[in-house]
């Protein structure tokens, strides 16, 4: 590779990173050099692309598919008012440009997904990911993984913020681990508040996502100790900060000792997100039922009916009236089998579009012909 | 007495309370006092096989306990039991 030059403005504009000495030209010159992908241009993506670009990374990908709200600019703060309306892409590169003319910022205006990521993240040697939801933290993860890229991380919520840096290979040719390692399954739709639901403090992706840049620029330039096999937490709010160690998994899906994932997947399915249809409701007879009841197979067994019906009979279903199935989300998993009933099936059905498009659900089954059809079966045998 | 952490998202459960007290000689035993000291917290720490929930990480000090003795590590006086849960920002 040519070795990377720098105008008199540039030597100048980088002269406080320069008069360092662990970093100096040569760590200005990786800087330069260095292919940085940034998914997500939100709370993370603010202080993290400013830094970035700040700092002179050559070449900086920004990727984002939504446009700018007013609600984003409490933390959002590479965006101003005029920006409302604009691509969020768009926006970020001309504040870019704006603050630093001398680097490339290429914009992906799509929503990364299993069809596009390995072709966009190929094209860059890091990625710093600051996405804001679970199939697309696992997304990014996978994807560095297969391409073998370091994925620096962070997330946040409300007053706590995560960091760390995965899939990264030190000199020595050891790699840490990656996000599967630390939580292998996402948690259930609807058990853990969103931001949106839940709130965050605005200067929290400012400080969590400075921490996030640091190590970006920490692991193009080789300086210092990255934190690689390590998660850094943040409590905003009493002001604790912990740093507790990260294992690779030898039951890692992607990398342990007997990968099966060799390719990206359906994230949304496998955070239990599957939007689905009316006509995709999927059903369970009494007899594959009864079968189900005589296997090993875990399920969870639900009964939607009133207080009277289950009081005059039931087949020992975790009881949530129709009424109260928003209420009593928590209460359903989505990680294995669930078969919801009614007295002959409507209900059940009803609760399970609610489910399903509300919440994200795709494991729930509608016993067809409800407890009525139950009871005949039963009887009959 | 060992100390547990409780993260953000779990504080609505404890009614604010960022850290609970007990003199439980396990993790899981530990666990499980602080759901039965905070009832609406059972649910987000355990299935409902009882098993503590596989989005949870559980750490004494800076240690994972699923490299120490899992659920069954022990527990000693001043020990810091930490929950991590996974977050993942504005639109979960």
């Amino acid at each position: 590779m040519a070795q990377e030059t720098f105008s008199k403005e540039e030597l100048s504009r980088y002269s406080r990173h320069l008069i360092i000495p662990e970093f100096n030209i040569e760590g200005q010159r990786k800087l330069k050099a260095a292919k940085v992908l940034v998914v997500g241009t939100g709370g993370l993506g603010a202080p993290l692309l400013q830094y970035l670009a700040a700092a002179g990374v050559g070449t900086i990908g920004v990727l984002d598919f939504d446009v700018v709200e007013d609600s984003n600019l409490q933390r959002q703060v590479l965006f101003s008012t005029d920006d409302i309306g604009k691509p969020k892409v768009l926006a970020a590169k001309e504040r870019l440009e704006g603050l630093n003319p001398y680097i490339n910022i290429v914009t992906h205006n799509v929503r990364l997904s299993s069809e596009n990521a390995l072709d966009i993240v190929k094209d860059y040697d890091l990625v710093a990911d600051g996405t804001d939801n679970f199939p697309t933290r696992y997304l990014v993860n996978d994807a560095c993984v297969l391409l073998g890229k370091t994925n620096v991380y962070a997330s946040i919520y409300r007053f706590d913020g995560q960091v760390s840096v995965f899939n990264y290979k030190n000199e020595d040719g050891v790699l840490g681990p990656n996000y599967r390692d630390l939580f292998p399954s996402p948690p259930p739709p609807g058990l853990v508040p969103s931001c949106a639901e839940g709130g965050v403090l605005g200067v929290l992706p400012g400080i969590v996502g400075s921490l996030q840049a640091n190590e970006v620029i920490k692991v193009i330039t080789g300086i210092g100790e990255p934190l690689v096999g390590r998660l850094f937490l943040f409590d905003a709010i009493n002001f604790e900060t912990r740093t507790v160690k990260v294992h690779r998994d030898e039951n890692n899906p992607l990398n342990g000792k007997n990968p099966t994932i060799t390719e990206l997947i359906d994230y949304q399915e496998f955070c239990g997100m599957k939007q689905s249809t009316e006509d995709d409701i999927k059903a369970i007879s009494v007899q594959e039922f009864v079968e189900l009841q005589k296997s090993t197979e875990p399920f969870q067994l639900i009964d939607v009916r009133e207080d009277f019906e289950y009081e005059i009979a039931n087949i020992e279903g975790l009881h949530i009236p129709l009424a109260d199935v928003e209420e009593e989300v928590d209460q359903i998993v989505s990680d294995r089998k669930v078969v919801i009933h009614c007295k002959s099936g409507g209900r059940s059905k009803k609760a399970i579009e609610l489910l399903e498009k509300e919440f994200g659900f795709s494991n729930l089954y509608n016993l067809t012909g409800g407890v009525d059809a139950y009871f005949d079966e039963v009887d009959a045998n | 007495m060992a100390k547990i952490i409780i993260p953000t998202p779990l504080r609505k459960f404890t009614g604010n309370q960022a850290s609970f007290e007990t003199n439980s000689e396990t993790v899981y035993d530990a666990m499980e006092a602080l759901a039965a000291a905070f009832p609406e917290i059972q649910k987000h720490l355990f299935d409902d096989q009882s098993q503590i929930r596989n989005f949870l990480r559980i750490y004494l000090g800076d240690e994972d306990i699923n490299v120490l003795d899992k659920e069954k590590t022990s527990l000693k006086a001043d020990d810091v039991l930490s929950i991590i849960p996974a977050i993942a920002g504005g639109k979960n």
